[in-house]
């Protein structure tokens, strides 16, 4: 099944690449959408050998990470889009062509760093750890190179999958609520974003951060 | 059994009160959920036997430590909230009715990070305290509070993603002796201690010291600290900085304790004192002519938790000298920000400049507010002159002379910056108060005036339950 995982890391590696290239809002949205359902799964195909008892875990964890990060929080975001009334994300700190060069860039640094971290034990498949370090760079790119608030929340989510990726080498040593707790302080997370999204709207007429840059020293 | 009853009754009474919107029922439903957790907490120091046993829930001397100092706190802020919440009302009509729920639910959550025994449980209760409080930093539907708030979820959300990849890294590192039980407990992480793979016990202290250093508020990691303190109200704030700072911290000491346990303290300690000391040199740079009295004391928060983090990073008796601070820092800054509440209520600004004369107008607020600056300025007979000295003289002890001397340099920088501030703050004639000068009202002075007692009294002897569970919690932390 290797090579099945592999060919799942790497259409997330396009999915980051997709999002840190596109302005346009709905977009990013549906490829985090597009990413949950990949992430989702992750888990059956890299524990393909479990008992059934581990399968059970790993069922509810699949079908968890599918309904939140496939499901609510795209549409939790999709309607902070619409209230909020913005398609696109027009100036951003830095631009898309420089930060899709970065994007190659950082893929290349998460493949060299999983390269100086072996695993102690070797798990699922050696391009999880690569995959993820590349994942939450990108996510990080994201963040600092956007302005609207709701492209800073994608390039969270962005980093929370990679993190959520380099999990996936635990899965077995983790109890299952404390992965659900993880999933829900996530939906939370995003939810009380969404909120504040809501009122940045209402108060800014717009939800570029730009507005929100007058506590300083 | 008392750790349930700690951490789901707030949770149930935010629950009820966030239902039933009546003031009087909120504001007495949080002194008894005040009371109570202070009553189980003084239960627990009672009860001699061990209660660390269980893979989930426990409590240890360090977590009863900042248990305690979370129950204090709250317990005053509680009570200073009644006098706040009647007479400020008309400044958030919206948001009233969800501040007591959020209050409680922000005790919950800071409860479970000081009861978990699970390295991801607590991941998940600091993350919890964080969206618990970014409504109470929003409390004043303001366009500056918006941002305080925004700025304030994002990089403490992402400073904790990261703290979840150290927490994962630890995992890996644990998956490497699989004799012992797996998973991400506390005990059995350090039980495994010496077999642990050393490179991933370094990476995942370093992504734990960056992601919960953010929540720290460690420079150069602050940046939200001093927004969302000076824009949220003065009880959130006095909770911020007293008892939240405190939850991250003991994130970091967990780590710590599995640094320690692989042979790694060394290197831990190292990185301690690096952010330990850019933080005190940060926060002195902005302390010198800060112009809003709320970020001082925010920026003074920042100096603070420097100040523990080299405590730890030195080892040794400094680490004694690093827990006691933690224990100061907390009473005083609480009382602080509660006394910049009262400041803020009698002169509607909070613009340094445009506050004078405040021993004349509120001779208690005025006089408390530069007695407290002189205790967290570290001046003797009160408790932070104490602790400091501890750690400044573990530096002179182990013979690192030069930490020893900038120690002090940075710290005297600071405290001159904020007596420049608070000093013509108290002095001189009132001009530009809101509101005339009037009998003080008992429970906006008592809750900060009681702090400070007890730091005066811990600058004079440190009492011998105290000082037992500071010992027990340094040995926790091998020094």
């Amino acid at each position: 099944m290797t090579s099945l995982s592999a060919l799942l890391l790497l259409a997330i590696i396009v999915t980051d690449l997709y999002i840190i290239s596109t302005g346009r809002l709905g977009s990013c949205i549906r490829a985090t959408a597009l990413q949950g359902v990949l992430l989702a799964l992750l888990p059956p195909v890299i524990y393909a050998d479990s008992t059934a008892e581990q399968w059970f875990h790993i069922g509810l964890m699949s079908v968890g990470t599918l309904v939140l990060k496939a499901g609510v929080i795209p549409w939790l975001l999709a309607r902070a889009m619409r209230e909020a009334n913005v398609r696109r994300e027009t100036e951003p700190f830095v631009s898309l062509h420089v930060s899709v060069v970065l994007g190659a860039l950082l893929v290349a640094l998460g493949f060299w760093m999983g390269k100086r971290l072996p695993l102690p034990v070797p798990i699922g498949s050696p391009l999880l750890v690569p995959a993820s370090l590349a994942t939450i760079l990108m996510g990080f790119l994201v963040l600092v190179g956007r302005k609207m608030a709701i492209a800073q929340v994608v390039g969270y989510l962005v980093l929370e999958n990679g993190v959520f990726i380099f999990g996936l080498t635990l899965a077995r040593a983790l109890p299952f609520v404390i992965e659900l707790g993880v999933l829900l302080d996530l939906l939370v997370g995003v939810f009380v974003m969404g909120i504040a999204i809501h009122h940045i709207s209402r108060e800014f007429d717009d939800i570029d951060t730009d507005a929100l840059a007058s506590l300083r020293d | 059994m008392r750790l349930y009853l700690l951490l789901g009754l707030p949770a149930a009474t935010g629950v009820i009160t966030f239902f039933v919107r009546r003031v009087r029922f909120q504001l007495t439903a949080l002194l008894a959920s005040a009371v109570i957790h202070a009553g189980l907490t003084t239960s627990l120091w009672l009860s001699a036997g061990d209660l660390s046993s269980g893979s989930f829930l426990g409590v240890d001397a360090a977590g009863l430590l900042f248990l305690s100092l979370t129950s204090i706190v709250f317990f005053a802020v509680s009570f200073y909230s009644i006098q706040y919440l009647l007479r400020g009302t008309h400044d958030a009509p919206s948001g009233l009715y969800r501040f007591v729920p959020n209050l409680l639910w922000f005790l919950s959550a800071m409860t479970l990070v000081t009861v978990s025994r699970n390295m991801a449980l607590m991941w998940a209760a600091i993350e919890a305290t964080t969206l618990a409080s970014a409504p109470l930093i929003y409390f004043y539907r303001r366009r500056s509070a918006l941002e305080a708030a925004w700025k304030y979820l994002l990089i403490c959300s992402v400073g904790i993603a990261v703290a979840l990849l150290g927490t994962f890294f630890l995992g890996v590192a644990a998956s490497a002796s699989p004799a012992d039980s797996p998973g991400l407990s506390l005990t059995a992480l350090i039980n495994a201690g010496p077999r642990l793979p050393r490179l991933w016990v370094d990476v995942a202290f370093l992504l734990a010291l960056v992601g919960y250093g953010t929540k720290m508020g460690l420079a150069p990691l602050h940046t939200w600290l001093p927004d969302a303190h000076s824009q949220a109200p003065s009880p959130v704030s006095a909770l911020l900085s007293g008892a939240l700072l405190n939850c991250a911290f003991l994130g970091i000491l967990r780590f710590y304790q599995v640094c320690v346990a692989a042979g790694e303290g060394a290197f831990a300690r190292s990185m301690l004192l690096v952010m330990g000391f850019v933080s005190i040199g940060v926060a002195a740079a902005f302390l010198v002519g800060q112009k809003d009295y709320k970020r001082l004391l925010a920026y003074s928060s920042v100096e603070n938790m420097g100040i523990i983090a080299i405590g730890i990073g030195l080892g040794g008796s400094a680490i004694y000298g690093a827990m006691l601070h933690a224990v100061n820092h907390s009473l005083c800054k609480a009382g602080l920000f509660m006394l910049a509440g009262n400041v803020l209520h009698a002169f509607g600004t909070t613009s340094a400049q445009n506050v004078r004369g405040l021993v004349r107008h509120s001779p208690m607020t005025g006089t408390m507010l530069v007695v407290a600056f002189l205790a967290i300025g570290g001046t003797p007979p009160f408790g932070p002159f104490v602790s400091e000295f501890t750690i400044f003289s573990a530096t002179i002890r182990g013979g690192q002379l030069w930490l020893g001397a900038l120690f002090l340099a940075l710290l005297a920088v600071a405290s001159l910056g904020m007596a420049g501030v608070i000093l013509p703050m108290a002095q001189g004639t009132p001009a530009n108060a809101v509101s005339p000068p009037r009998k003080e009202a008992t429970l906006s002075i008592a809750p900060p005036f009681v702090l400070i007692v007890m730091i005066l009294i811990l600058g004079m002897y440190v009492p011998a339950a105290l000082d037992d569970l500071l010992s027990r919690t340094v040995m926790l932390l091998g020094g």
